[in-house]
């Protein structure tokens, strides 16, 4: 038995490793002073100076930020809209479609997605002259179809965990349904809710592909921009900005963590 | 707490709570909360589907946008022509280099399944067999990646791959090569990237599946005179299956239309759909041909997609 | 349920005892030689030790009951019989080999789960099958042998479900099916019938002995619940704290409990505190402040003049009646503070002017008697000279 529990965590820990030195060694290289990317010349934040007097850069990622907050913030309405529907609805005709269709975004190879909806545009533009041109707002339109799927998958879940004699006591009290959702189920699905956010925020800012279908001339987002860099090779400045991105991404995850801890303790001291 | 309408209690197809459905009169906000997002994924969603199917039986043009009208329709001549165009199509099978890149990706997303399958499970099982507190970390390590930038996560690999990067200078230095490897620019890579840019949508549900199980169940397997080895087959595979569906499912159907891993680390001979649709629509600016090109996809993918969808369906209702 | 036997309030126990035959059982016969030889077993789980140096012999064809509480280190006991754990001293010798070292697939134990662990994926009969296939056996006896198992749990026309599809009490039969078809020498039972409701954990009760007897297995029962262990057992080994505080016929453990432990675990019972005035040799006078009285026990016990002792007393041993008794011994007054009318029997709550609270019961034995007594009513409590025991630890 020990045997294997130590055979399990080999192969798991060099899972771990497997998954995590490639980001490691990203981060250490973005403080080389070296330009060339394997050649160790030194500790220097000089490639940070780089990465923030490059306008370019600098634009695409105001522009990627702005897209993947409004995104987020509208896929998170019509997404738990629809983990609510597909939840605590009774069948009704159509509910097997919105299912079907809230889940298929979730798999949907993103060339064709990226592509579909382009074509859509294109075509709406030529039927009713709306949307005129491509840019902020279809690329916004296409990380809300998306990001709503997994915001409603995650609504979903979590409602299908609650405690339905919560809601049911609430009734009981006198809540009607509009009032019974704002005062009840939706604080009781809040944490996933704003997982929900946080997961379409992350998603849209990383989305190359669909972007590139739908932006119009103009219109860089930090990951086109990141793209067009990286295709001609290892770059010092991306390494600079990928570590930024790490960083933030990785004191996001252990505040939360850290904070889901002190809850968890709380409650063990509690009980 | 009975109600006239007690039948909604029993009806409810995903929940015993139909509460929502109490008022038997149409609600203008229960009207609302069904028909916006529904309103949304049918412009947004389904209906590109079709304008990728009718612009795929069109033909390519020297115009804005690209490609011929499917209808022409003369309202005073009291005329409706029909062009339906399947030459995209005819093409497309005709010319291997599409047939070819259909099958190299599937190849190429199955063998990466079968990577990503083989790593992810010894860290699923691993995780689902930890004391409950690490149990949350190790979670947490296997999604943080998942958190950062995809794209510039498979960056990173390319600082690691290639000629002068970290993995040759590492085994040229300790002596066990002479010659750089060449990794980047090759289906290895490719690999590499796929099983690594995935592999959090493995652990996932291998793990929930995992964890789910009964570790009694195994004790009992030995009991009754299994080896570990055989339990693990006999048992703990065949509980795991469920996961490890959705898990090869996940990886894959992405996998066959991946572009950005193929365009950065994959060389100029690694063929893959993905990256012949998106050179087809930008370089070539035949927006038939990609859409052609994609409704073939969508079908090659529509059996696995229906296959998971399946799987999570049964397992919603157990 | 039973008008005949004596009965206890609350956990209807029968004192019934598979003595099936008029020959002294294995365990009274010196020089038998056990099957199961538990020698000075230990288990320590860090600093924590689940068991504690723990000896027994166990012998062929017993039903044997490990009775204890939770963290009593019945299950852990029986977990290491199972080779699930190994112990951290002491040997384990099952029908003359020593068990250390054996893997727990090459033992010939087989063990009923708690939980009945059954594969949740495999049909009944495969399910059955699975310990036999392991054994390398042709399909055409696998097959008879599934066959003749389930048929004997009476599941024969369940074969081809899934465990989901069964109910709690088929689920059961399912899981001793599948640990007995292998024919082990040696059968552990954790909580056989713990996950069952009432009524068919009385039917299991028997159709468990019935098997046992059929099959000459030897089994080894872990339970929490005393009145399984009551009617299963041969003998009980009751734990605590890691150790075996008293293990005897069930019969024993109920009248002749060797401890406070004991007598309190096992039904109910009243505790009077006193001292030992006079110690002769086959009966004892207690004085007791809690009684208010002394009291007189008809057996000998070994102990000191002025040693502290208790003086246990079941509850339906005592009799209640508002007229003074006969007997002057062992006669004590108070006032009915509580009654319970439980249909068959009735509680009373007696306090005593000490102000020691005593339980009596009465089985109803006619209509009238139960409404004799009522609140507040002074009454005489008294009781056998026979029916008490002196408790030294």
């Amino acid at each position: 038995m020990k045997r294997r529990s130590l055979f399990l965590n080999t192969t798991a820990t060099m899972g771990f490793i497997f998954l995590y030195a490639p980001m490691i060694a990203l981060v250490v290289y973005s403080f080389n002073k070296s330009k060339l990317v394997t050649v160790w010349g030194g500790w220097s934040l000089k490639w940070y100076g780089e990465l923030f007097r490059n306008d370019q850069i600098i634009d695409a990622a105001l522009l990627s930020f702005k897209i993947a907050f409004i995104s987020a913030s509208v896929a998170v309405v019509l997404g738990t809209m629809a983990g609510f529907v597909l939840s605590r609805f009774r069948r009704f005709r159509g509910k097997m479609l919105l299912a079907g269709w809230i889940s298929a975004p979730l798999v949907m190879p993103e060339v064709i997605t990226g592509l579909s909806l382009l074509l859509l545009f294109v075509a709406m533009e030529g039927a009713f002259g709306w949307p005129s041109g491509r840019g902020t707002s279809t690329i916004i339109i296409a990380h809300v179809t998306f990001c709503m799927a997994y915001v409603a998958v995650i609504v979903q879940s979590r409602l299908s965990q609650l405690d339905e004699t919560l809601e049911e006591a609430a009734m009981d009290l006198g809540a009607k349904p509009s009032s019974l959702f704002f005062l009840v189920t939706l604080p009781l699905i809040m944490p996933a809710v704003i997982s929900g956010w946080l997961l379409s925020f992350t998603m849209s800012l990383d989305d190359l592909v669909i972007a590139s279908f739908v932006s119009g001339p103009g219109n860089s987002t930090l990951p086109m921009v990141i793209f067009s860099k990286v295709r001609l090779g290892v770059s010092p400045e991306v390494n600079a900005l990928a570590t930024l991105m790490i960083a933030v991404v990785a004191i996001g995850v252990i505040g939360a963590m850290y904070q889901m801890r002190r809850q968890a303790k709380l409650i063990e001291k509690q009980t | 707490m009975s109600t006239p309408t007690g039948s909604a209690w029993v009806e409810g197809s995903g929940s015993r709570l139909a509460k929502y459905n109490l008022l038997n009169r149409i609600s203008w906000g229960r009207f609302s909360v069904v028909a916006v997002p529904m309103l949304w994924l049918a412009v947004f969603f389904f209906i590109p589907f079709l304008v990728v199917f009718k612009i795929s039986l069109s033909e390519t043009a020297i115009a804005v946008p690209p490609y011929t009208a499917l209808l022409d329709w003369n309202v005073d001549e009291a005329f409706i022509n029909l062009k339906l165009n399947l030459g995209n199509y005819l093409f497309l099978f005709e010319d291997s280099f599409y047939i070819d890149a259909y099958l190299s990706s599937i190849k190429i997303a199955s063998i990466s399944t079968v990577l990503t399958l083989l790593i992810a499970f010894p860290i699923a099982y691993m995780i689902a067999r930890s004391k409950p507190t690490t149990r949350a970390l190790l979670l947490s390590l296997v999604i943080l990646p998942f958190w950062t930038s995809f794209l510039l996560r498979v960056y990173a690999w390319m600082g690691f791959l290639k000629k002068n990067g970290l993995i040759n200078e590492f085994l040229l230095g300790a002596g066990i090569i002479d010659q750089p490897l060449i990794m980047l620019q090759t289906d290895f890579a490719v690999y590499v990237g796929i099983v690594y840019t995935y592999l959090p949508f493995m652990v996932l549900p291998l793990y929930s599946a995992l964890e789910k199980m009964d570790i009694t169940l195994l004790e009992a397997a030995e009991d009754l005179g299994s080896r570990p080895a055989t339990s693990f087959f006999l048992i703990t595979v065949p509980l795991a299956m469920p996961g490890i569906i959705a898990g090869c499912m996940l990886v894959f159907i992405p996998a066959v239309g991946e572009f950005v891993i193929p365009a950065l680390l994959g060389g100029s001979d690694t063929l893959m759909i993905g990256r012949v649709l998106w050179d087809e629509f930008f370089l070539n600016r035949d927006w038939p041909m990609a859409s052609a090109v994609a409704v073939v996809m969508l079908i090659v993918l529509v059996l696995p997609i229906m296959f998971i969808r399946n799987s999570q369906g049964k397992e919603e209702t157990v | 349920m039973t008008s005949t036997s004596i009965i206890e309030p609350q956990s209807d126990i029968i004192a019934a005892t598979s003595l099936k035959d008029s020959r002294l059982p294995l365990w009274k016969q010196a020089g038998a030689e056990p099957f199961l030889r538990i020698d000075s077993i230990t288990k320590k789980f860090g600093e924590f030790t689940a068991v504690d140096n723990i000896s027994l012999d166990i012998y062929k064809n017993e039903l044997f009951c490990l009775l204890g509480g939770s963290g009593s280190g019945k299950s852990t006991l029986l977990r290491m019989l199972a080779g699930f754990e190994s112990p951290t001293s002491g040997r384990i010798i099952i029908d003359g080999v020593d068990m250390a070292g054996i893997q727990p697939w090459k033992r010939p134990v087989n063990m009923m789960f708690q939980s009945y662990a059954l594969f949740p994926h495999l049909s009944v009969e495969e399910n059955v099958a699975f310990g036999l296939k392991r054994e390398g056996l042709d399909r055409s006896e696998v097959k008879q042998r599934v066959a003749k198992m389930l048929d004997m749990v009476q599941l024969g026309h369940l074969g081809k479900r899934k465990p989901d599809q069964l109910s709690g009490g088929q689920r059961q039969r399912v899981a001793l099916a599948r640990s007995l078809v292998k024919r082990p020498k040696l059968l552990l039972l954790d909580e056989p019938l713990g996950a069952l409701d009432k009524k068919l954990r009385e039917e299991t009760q028997f159709e468990l002995i019935r098997i046992q007897e059929e099959l000459g297995v030897t089994f080894v029962v872990v339970t929490h619940d005393q009145e399984e262990a009551m009617t299963l057992a041969s003998r009980i080994g009751v734990m605590n704290h890691g150790l075996i505080v008293q293990t005897a016929e069930p019969h024993d453990v109920y009248e002749y409990p060797n401890s406070r432990f004991v007598a309190e675990f096992i039904g109910s019972v009243n505790l009077f505190e006193g001292v030992v005035i006079e110690d002769l040799p086959d009966s004892v006078r207690i004085d007791s402040k809690d009684a208010g009285a002394i009291l007189y026990v008809n057996h000998g016990i070994s102990c000191a003049p002025n040693q502290k002792v208790h003086v246990a007393l079941r509850p339906e041993k005592t009799q209640i009646s508002k007229e003074k008794p006969e007997q002057a011994e062992n006669c004590i007054r108070g006032v009915i503070e509580e009654i319970a009318y439980m249909g068959s029997l009735s509680v009373y709550r007696v306090r005593l002017p000490s102000g020691k609270e005593v339980r009596v019961t009465q089985p109803n034995t006619t209509r009238e008697l139960g409404a004799r007594l009522t609140w507040n009513d002074e009454v005489y409590l008294f009781w056998d000279v026979d029916s008490s025991v002196v408790l030294t630890s």
